[in-house]
């Protein structure tokens, strides 16, 4: 322990009460990693605060003392957002978990960060409504770390991200203070900091209160489940339904390898035999979803479906969603280990870039499994290895890497949903230049000027913040007219 | 002064036209803009152009004034100094339509009427309503969003990725040409609406829509008098699971009339029975509103002229459960000020706009302005939590100076101190449209 971190325990003891302040290396060691265990770094110091009151005070105590901090919700990020600073405080939020209040007529929940995903669609079904964003973990991540990382989740296709579904943060800043951004309304006004901040990924201050909005429940919801022989196929059926003008809530794909792991860990009883099987989920007034849901079957027919299931209630579509939702985890069950990816491509080239990612594969020996959000071109490769076989971890490193360069050269992006964190900021620079890393870290400058703010993310190289914010400088030419005449530049 | 002016002008002016082909000394009658001559405009081409003109004025320290079509010149703050005028019409091209992956990417001085129908052709939309003759830049610099703002959002929720050239003449991009990406910040967010205040917007890329094969407006006429009652019905189709793509609100006084309008969009069997159910709902609202359903477009909303034919124009937004109280605020501030305001807007989205005539002499208009804030602080106390979070807020659009001085400034909007942290950032000599957002 630092002789910083230890000069702040007694203040974060104040804050917090004794009780919510870790300092046992044991249970430290509990923090060390988030949802991706590749990443792990013991924090000094965990603090559990109660209020947003106590986590200004916990950040503003760490700005003082020039300790870097990170925020945590539940810890199931995929990127290493959450990854702990070793000479740093790890502040968790996971005491921060109620619905604060709901207000129907708005169509507007607030809710503490720690509050999960899917909690917020329960305590808002009583008045019809629900919380669009569903990332697959949404049984236990959080609303704030949904925010942080601007969460997707298959029926993100219709619906869109968690950016599109936050009308107002009440944030601590990475100085410690309390400010809103946003008044709820979804109205903008001045700059979007709202919008810049969701996705920011933890870097720009902690979230203590977040607004989202609700959406009526959809008078009815229907799910295919359609299987083909290949992947192609079930390609050219997504394909050919938004071609036709229709916005499903979700169109999912899994490859037969996907399929084999979902089988072996929930029994979702797919189509024995598929090489590829499609979810298509059509949700909204029973009056359309009827007239959309013949035109997608005959679509999926068209391409070459083997078999369609329909599944109207609620009981049975649950059932074909554990197969897709617990697919990552799934996979543990045919590989030791895995590498879960997270790459976009423009829809039109998912075909090709499935095509790369299996000849990849057959080039490396290293097996990948499929699965992805086939609307929206955001692929879930799965890449399995066996980590007892030496080198064999490097191959799938390399076979995951090589599917990112796959997605770039397709026009596509490095991560969809999962988060730069600390594990894709070295693609970084594959993806953007420098002068656009570099503005974009002017943003990441106007807020935490002294990088204490979850350090080391998103951004391969820090970027110094120079002169203090705030200090404005002379115009260029004494001389200048504006100047001259005295027309005060404001703001 | 003026001698000093000139010999930079000579040379400003010099290596100006080095860097971009199109420059001009300025015509003091025909480029007046936002409330200044400027001393040059310039026309890039394209984005290097636009850069090497921004490293250009940099350089000289010239305040830039970033323009497209001039639509939404009059609104917002006038500028208060504006050496050079950048023209972005003559980037006026849609650089690649994808309409198979639903993606458009568009030069900044691409008008939005341009753009529909080069989309168009594809049975695609950009689901944003804002004038045609408008650009695209222009459009995301403002935000303008109007009544679909209910189901597609504003231009910042449409926008995938942007290029920008900063006030320093550094090209920037962010985001992309794919509907789902979060890899590293978002800079087209922080642009939405930044008014020319940060840099300038060069190129866009926006996610598309599918054109409805159907539409249908359903409209509930109240009694002037019944506010409770088109507050009802607002908040019913709003939160209704019919799907509206647009819920407003037509408050004006001739003909006498408060309307509520609703829009729906989809196939031509599900319109149509969604439209009859839109019109039940409605009219289980108020006292026996007057309901309407049309298959054919008719201007229920009608967009808001400009702000020179105007006066005084004040956006009030809320939380919808406030619709009511907030009616309840423009009739009280119009009766103690002594003028009818014009009110329309997304009433189920949570914006009105309320108009003055111009007729309206200067103190009528500021003295409503005050009393409209007065009472939408009530209301918004009302609400209050004790968090610090204010439910909405009075914005004074446009208005002749005298009214803006006469009625004060707007209460700070919630993260102005990081905003101007962020302005700081790009913007460290306060030269891009200065003056354009406010300040005191």
């Amino acid at each position: 322990m630092t002789t910083a971190i230890e000069a702040l325990v007694p203040r974060m003891r104040e804050i917090c009460g004794a009780g919510h302040v870790i300092t046992d290396p044991l249970e430290l060691r509990t923090y060390e990693c988030d949802g991706l265990t590749s990443h792990r770094s013991v924090p000094a110091l965990v603090v559990l605060p109660g209020t947003a009151a106590e986590v200004a005070s916990v950040v503003a105590a760490c700005a003082a003392a020039g300790v870097p901090f990170v925020a945590r919700g539940s810890g199931t990020g995929l990127s290493g957002g959450a990854l702990p600073h070793q000479d740093g405080v790890l502040i968790v939020m996971s005491r921060m978990r109620s619905v604060i209040e709901i207000d129907p007529v708005s169509r507007r929940a607030i809710v503490e960060p720690g509050v999960t995903n899917l909690s917020v669609s329960k305590a808002a079904a009583p008045f019809g409504l629900f919380y669009a964003p569903d990332p697959s973990s949404q049984v236990i991540c959080s609303v704030g770390g949904n925010v942080a990382e601007n969460s997707g989740g298959a029926q993100c296709l219709k619906h869109g991200f968690t950016v599109h579904h936050v009308t107002g943060l009440q944030i601590v800043t990475p100085a410690g203070e309390l400010s809103w951004l946003g008044d709820g309304t979804g109205v903008g006004s001045g700059y979007d900091l709202l919008g810049a901040f969701t996705g920011s990924e933890g870097t720009l201050g902690i979230v203590t209160k977040i607004v989202v909005k609700l959406m009526p429940l959809p008078e009815v919801v229907h799910l295919l489940l359609v299987a083909y022989d290949t992947t192609s196929q079930g390609g050219q059926a997504v394909s050919d339904i938004i071609g036709a003008g229709i916005v499903p809530a979700a169109i999912e794909m899994m490859d037969a390898l996907a399929i084999e792991a979902a089988e072996e860990a929930v029994h979702c009883n797919y189509p024995a035999g598929a090489g590829a099987v499609l979810l298509v989920e059509l949700d909204g007034p029973a009056a359309e979803v009827e007239a959309e849901m013949s035109t997608v079957r005959a679509l999926c027919e068209a391409a070459g479906a083997t078999e369609i299931r329909a599944a109207d209630d609620p009981a049975e579509r649950a059932g074909i969603w554990a197969g897709r939702k617990s697919a990552f985890a799934a996979v543990g069950r045919i590989s030791p280990a895995y590498i879960v990816q997270d790459g976009v491509v423009p829809r039109t080239s998912l075909g090709t870039v499935l095509a790369h990612i299996a000849s990849l594969s057959a080039d490396s020996g290293i097996r990948v499994a499929n699965v992805f959000h086939a609307g929206d071109g955001n692929l879930h490769p799965l890449v399995l290895y066996d980590d007892a076989v030496p080198g064999e971890a490097e191959a799938a490193e390399k076979v995951s890497g090589a599917i990112l360069d796959a997605c770039l050269e397709q026009g596509g992006s490095i991560t969809g949903e999962h988060g730069v964190g600390v594990d894709k900021s070295r693609y970084m620079p594959k993806m953007f230049g420098a002068d656009d890393l570099d503005t974009m870290q002017l943003v990441r400058c106007a807020f935490d000027p002294a990088s204490l703010c979850n350090p080391g993310k998103i951004f391969p190289t820090p970027r110094l913040c120079g002169e203090v914010p705030g200090h404005r400088r002379a115009a260029h030419i004494s001389g200048h007219p504006a100047v001259a005449a005295g027309q005060a530049e404001i703001f | 002064m003026d001698t000093e002016r000139s010999v930079v002008s000579a040379a400003a002016l010099t290596e100006l036209a080095a860097a971009c082909r199109a420059v001009r000394e300025a015509d003091p009658s025909a480029d007046l803009v936002a409330g200044v001559t400027p001393a040059f405009v310039a026309s890039p081409a394209s984005t290097e152009e636009a850069s090497a003109l921004l490293r250009t004025a940099a350089g000289y320290g010239l305040t830039v004034v970033p323009r497209g079509a001039g639509t939404g010149l009059g609104w917002g703050a006038p500028a208060s100094a504006g050496d050079l005028v950048v023209d972005m019409r003559r980037m006026d091209q849609v650089i690649e339509h994808a309409a198979g992956d639903l993606v458009a990417r568009v030069q900044a001085g691409a008008t939005m009427g341009y753009l529909a129908s080069v989309l168009a052709s594809a049975g695609q939309q950009l689901a944003l309503d804002a004038p045609a003759d408008a650009t695209v830049g222009g459009v995301v610099a403002t935000g303008t969003a109007g009544p679909r703002r209910f189901r597609y959002g504003a231009p910042r929720d449409l926008l995938i990725g942007i290029t920008v050239v900063r006030a320093d003449g550094v090209i920037a991009h962010s985001g992309g040409k794919v509907v789902k990406n979060v890899a590293g910040y978002d800079l087209g967010k922080l642009f939405s609406g930044s008014q020319g205040t940060l840099g300038l917007i060069t190129e866009v890329t926006f996610r598309l829509h599918p054109r409805p094969a159907a539409e249908a407006w359903v409209t509930g006429d109240f009694a002037p008098s019944d506010l409770t009652g088109a507050a009802a019905a607002a908040a019913a189709a709003a939160g209704s699971a019919l799907v509206p793509s647009a819920v407003e609100l037509l408050w004006a006084d001739s003909p006498d009339l408060l309307r509520v309008g609703v829009l729906l969009e989809g196939t031509p069997s599900g319109v149509n029975a969604r439209a009859k159910q839109m019109a039940e709902l409605i009219a289980a609202a108020g006292e026996t509103p007057v309901v309407g359903l049309s298959e054919t477009p008719f201007r229920w909303w009608e967009p808001i002229p400009e702000p020179a034919a105007l006066g005084t124009v004040v956006r009030v937004t809320f939380w919808v459960s406030q619709l009511a109280s907030v009616l309840e605020a423009l009739a009280g501030a119009g009766a103690s000020a002594g003028v009818r305001p014009a009110v329309s807007g997304s009433a189920g989205a949570g914006v009105l706009y309320a108009c003055l005539d111009p007729a309206a002499v200067d103190d009528t208009a500021a003295r409503f302005v005050s009393a409209l804030r007065d009472r939408m602080s009530g209301v918004f106390a009302a609400a209050a939590d004790g968090s610090g979070l204010i439910r909405g807020g009075v914005t004074v659009l446009a208005a002749p100076a005298a009214v803006i001085a006469a009625a004060g400034p707007d209460r700070p909007v919630p993260g102005a101190g990081l905003m101007q942290a962020v302005k700081d950032q790009f913007d460290p000599g306060h030269r891009m449209f200065p003056g354009r957002l406010g300040g005191s």
